[in-house]
C-alpha cells in the first residue's frame, strides 16, 4: 500500500469517527442529562458525568406522565404498522422488480413523490375519512395511517432487496423443477429476509417516533403514544421540565436501540450468505 | 438456513401485534350513563402543580355533578394550534379548550369558537378587568376567557446588584430605559471581563420587543377606522426605543452578552446562577426553574422592567378557555369554566403555574402578595398589563415569523442599522398583512 492511499485510508477513518462522534454525542448528552439532579442542570459548567447522579428525573416522569401505557400503546401501533406493512408490500415489491412493465415504473414514481407529501397537507382529508370510519382515537386508525405512510417506501427498499436477488437462481431453481409457490418460499424468501428485516425495522421506528398524526388522531390521555405524552414535559416557549424529559425521551429510544441490537447482525451479514454455489 | 431465524422470530410478533390490534380496535368510546353529559377538557398546564391543580379541580367538579362530567385531557403548548385546527376541521375539537390568547384570532375569525358573551355569568365578566377582556374580543365577540397572566420582569443577582451599588427599581419607582443602560454599564464595570450586567434571551425576539414596547408608547400596529380590521405596520420614535436600548447595550455599550441573543430563557439560566450575567428579563413564571435548579445560597431578586414615556405598561397574551362552536353542551361547559375560575380556584391555578390570575379577587389573596419569589412584585405589575400589541392582527404569524423574526435578529446582533429595521418591518410586514387584509 502506498503513502497516499494509506493517508486517505487513515483521512476515511477519522472522518468516520468524527460522524460516529456527531451521531453519539446527542445520546450521551440524553444519557448524562436524565442522571443529573436539578441544579447541576443549571450549573454553567456542565460536566458529561453527573456528580449528583440521581433517579430523580425517572420517578418524577413516571410519576406526572402515564409513561409505560404510552410506550404500551406505541410498541402496538409499531410492532402492528411493520408487520403489516412487510405483509403487503413484500410480494408487491416482488413484482414490481420482476416484472417491469410502464405500470411498475409508473407505480415506483408514484412511490418517490407520494414521500415529498407535507404531513399537514394529508392530515385534514384523512382526518375526516378515518372519522367516518369511526377511527378516530384508536390505535387501529393510527396503525391504518402509518401503514398507509410507511407503505411506499417500504415497497421501494424492499424491490431493491428482491433486484439484488440473481434471477438466476429462482431460473435454476424452476429447472430444478421448483413450482413458482415453491421458488418464491424456499430460494427467494431466504433471501430477502435480511431486506424484510431491515424494511420492518424502519416502519417500525417510523412509527415508533411519529409524533404528528398521533398528536391529532389519539383524543383521550388512554391511547395517546410516548412521543405525544413526551411532549407534555413542554411549556409554552419552549421551556422545559429538563430532567424528566431527557428520563422519559431515553426511555424512548430503549426499545427502538434493543431491537435493531437484536436484528442487526443477521441484517448485515445475512444479505445473499451462501446463496451462490461455486 | 441462516435467514430463517429472523422470519421464525417476527412470527410471534407478528401474531401478538395482530391480535393487539384487534383487541384495540374494539376499545374505542367511553361509558355513558344515559342523560349524562360528557365535556371533554383540554388543558395545556404542564407543571406538576400546575396539572395536579386541574386535574383536582376536575375531580371536584365530578364529584358535585354526576349529570355533567369532565374528561380531563392534557394537551401541548408546542403543537396546539395544529392539532386544534385539524380537531375543529374534523368536528372533533375538545369542548373546553386552554389555548394563549395571541392564538384564537385565527381560530375566532374562522368560526370555530363559541362567542362567550351570552353564557358568561355576570361575576367572572366583573372580575376580570376590561384590559384583559380586550384580548379575547375579535371582532364584536368575545372567544374565551382570560384566566392566567405574566408579566416580563428582571430576575437579578441580588449580590452582584449590592455590590455594584446601584439604585434598587421598585414597582412604584422603577428605571426607565435610560437609566437601565447607565446601571447595566456600573454593574458591568463591577463584575469584571467576560461578564456582563444583562442577557436579553431573543431567542424568539418579537413579542418580547412588541410588548415591552408599550412602557415607550410604542404600538407598531394602526388600525385604519375604530372598528377596522384592517391593521398596517409603522414604526414610529416610541417603537425604536426598547429596540435602540437592546441594540446599544449588546453592541455599543457591551453591557449585554451578544451570545445571550440566540438564547431561550431557560438557557440563559446557567450563565445567571454562574455570575455570568447579573440580570436576566424573562416571564414570572419562570421562577419555578430558578427556584429548582439555583445553587445552594444563590440570591435572587425580581425587579420590574424598565419603563418609558407610558409608564409602567407592558403587552401580555393572557392563558384563556374557549368553548367549541360545535360543543352541543355549551351552558354546561361555561358552568364549568366558572368552577375552574372561582377565585379561591384561580388562586390555585395561577400558583401552580407560577403565574398571575386576572380576576381581581383572586389577586387580591395574601398567598399571592407575600414577598417571598417576587410574587408581591409581580402582583403590582398586573395593573399595567395591556392587550399585546399584536393580539388580533390577522397574519402576524406569518408577518412574526418571515419579516420581523429576522428583521430585528439581524438588528440585535448589529448586522443591519435601525432605519434598514424600519424599512423591513414596515414595507415587507405591510405586503405580508395585506394579503390576509383583502
Amino acid at each position: 500500500m502506498n503513502k497516499t492511499s494509506s493517508l486517505a485510508r487513515a483521512g476515511q477513518y477519522l472522518a468516520l469517527l468524527g460522524y460516529l462522534v456527531f451521531l453519539v454525542f446527542p445520546f450521551l448528552w440524553l444519557i448524562s442529562t436524565a442522571f443529573k439532579p436539578a441544579r447541576e442542570l443549571g450549573s454553567l459548567h456542565p460536566t458529561w458525568i453527573p456528580q449528583n447522579p440521581t433517579l430523580d428525573n425517572f420517578r418524577q416522569a413516571f410519576d406526572e406522565q402515564p409513561l409505560l401505557q404510552a410506550a404500551a400503546n406505541s410498541l402496538i401501533a409499531a410492532c402492528c404498522a411493520a408487520v403489516i406493512s412487510i405483509s403487503i408490500a413484500t410480494p408487491m415489491a416482488y413484482v414490481m422488480a420482476r416484472h417491469r412493465s410502464r405500470l411498475s415504473t409508473a407505480a415506483t414514481g408514484w412511490v418517490v413523490i407520494s414521500q415529498a407529501f407535507p404531513f399537514v397537507l394529508v392530515i385534514i382529508p384523512l382526518f375526516l375519512v378515518l372519522k367516518n370510519l369511526r377511527l378516530i382515537n384508536t390505535l387501529s386508525g393510527l396503525v391504518l395511517v402509518y401503514v398507509v405512510w410507511s407503505l411506499p417506501f417500504a415497497l421501494w427498499m424492499l424491490a431493491g432487496y428482491v433486484r439484488a436477488v440473481p434471477i438466476e437462481l429462482e431460473e435454476a431453481a424452476a429447472v430444478d423443477g421448483a413450482g413458482r409457490l415453491r421458488t418464491l418460499v424456499s430460494v427467494t424468501g431466504p433471501l430477502l429476509a435480511p431486506g424484510i428485516a431491515a424494511t420492518a425495522l424502519f416502519a417500525f421506528i417510523t412509527a415508533w417516533n411519529e409524533f404528528f398524526f398521533a398528536l391529532v388522531l389519539l383524543k383521550t390521555p388512554e391511547k395517546q403514544t410516548l412521543p405525544v405524552v413526551l411532549t407534555h414535559f413542554l411549556g409554552a416557549e419552549g421551556v422545559a421540565d429538563l430532567g424528566p424529559l431527557a428520563a422519559a425521551a431515553f426511555l424512548a429510544t430503549l426499545p427502538s436501540l434493543v431491537i435493531f441490537a437484536l436484528i442487526q447482525r443477521r441484517i448485515t451479514g445475512g444479505m445473499l450468505a451462501g446463496a451462490v454455489k461455486s | 438456513m441462516r435467514t430463517r431465524p429472523v422470519l421464525m422470530g417476527l412470527r410471534p410478533v407478528a401474531l401478538l401485534a395482530i391480535c393487539a390490534l384487534l383487541l384495540t380496535g374494539c376499545a374505542a368510546g367511553q361509558e355513558r350513563t344515559p342523560g349524562q353529559i360528557r365535556l371533554r377538557f383540554q388543558s395545556l398546564a404542564w407543571q406538576k402543580e400546575s396539572v395536579d391543580a386541574n386535574e383536582q379541580l376536575v375531580q371536584e367538579w365530578n364529584a358535585r355533578h354526576p349529570d355533567i362530567q369532565v374528561d380531563y385531557v392534557q394537551g401541548s403548548w408546542d403543537s396546539v394550534h395544529d392539532q386544534l385546527l385539524t380537531s375543529f376541521e374534523g368536528g372533533e375539537a375538545p369542548d373546553i379548550i386552554h389555548d394563549a390568547s395571541d392564538d384564537l384570532a385565527d381560530f375566532a375569525y374562522g368560526g370555530y369558537l363559541a362567542d362567550l358573551r351570552e353564557l358568561l355569568p355576570q361575576r367572572l365578566r366583573s372580575d376580570i378587568p376590561e384590559r384583559s377582556w380586550e384580548t379575547v374580543t375579535f371582532g364584536r365577540g368575545v372567544y374565551g376567557v382570560p384566566f392566567l397572566q405574566e408579566p416580563r420582569v428582571l430576575i437579578a443577582h441580588q449580590k452582584v446588584l449590592s455590590a455594584a451599588g446601584v439604585r434598587m427599581p421598585t414597582v412604584e419607582r422603577p428605571w426607565s430605559w435610560n437609566e437601565f443602560r447607565q446601571v447595566s454599564k456600573q454593574i458591568t464595570a463591577s463584575m469584571g471581563k467576560g461578564k456582563y450586567a444583562v442577557a436579553w434571551p431573543l431567542k424568539e425576539p418579537v413579542s418580547v420587543t412588541l410588548n415591552l414596547g408599550l412602557s415607550a408608547g410604542g404600538r407598531l400596529f394602526h388600525r385604519r377606522g375604530e372598528d377596522s380590521n384592517k391593521v398596517e405596520v409603522d414604526f414610529t420614535a416610541a417603537d425604536g426605543v426598547v429596540p435602540r436600548t437592546i441594540h446599544d447595550q449588546v453592541n455599543e455599550d457591551r453591557t449585554a452578552s451578544r451570545t445571550a441573543l440566540g438564547m431561550g430563557g431557560s438557557d440563559a439560566l446557567p450563565g445567571l446562577f454562574g455570575g455570568k450575567y447579573a440580570m436576566v428579563p424573562l416571564g414570572f413564571s419562570y421562577r419555578q426553574q430558578i427556584v429548582q435548579q439555583a445553587p445552594p445560597g444563590f440570591s435572587w431578586t425580581v425587579l420590574p422592567m424598565p419603563v418609558g414615556v407610558a409608564g409602567a405598561v407592558q403587552g401580555v397574551s393572557p392563558q384563556t378557555l374557549s368553548i367549541a362552536q360545535d360543543s352541543p353542551h355549551k351552558r354546561e361547559a361555561m358552568q364549568f369554566i366558572d368552577h375552574l375560575l372561582q377565585p379561591a380556584n384561580m388562586v390555585r391555578l395561577a400558583r401552580g403555574d407560577w403565574m398571575l390570575p386576572t380576576g381581581l379577587s383572586a389577586l387580591a389573596d395574601p398567598s399571592l402578595r407575600v414577598r417571598r419569589y417576587g410574587w408581591a412584585v409581580g402582583a403590582e405589575l398586573a395593573r399595567g398589563l395591556r392587550s399585546a400589541p399584536a393580539q388580533s392582527v390577522r397574519g402576524y404569524p406569518e408577518w412574526k415569523d418571515k419579516v420581523a423574526t429576522p428583521a430585528y435578529q439581524e438588528y440585535y446582533s448589529g448586522a443591519i442599522d435601525l432605519d434598514e429595521l424600519r424599512e423591513r418591518l414596515v414595507e415587507d410586514g405591510n405586503l405580508v398583512l395585506a394579503r390576509y387584509q383583502r
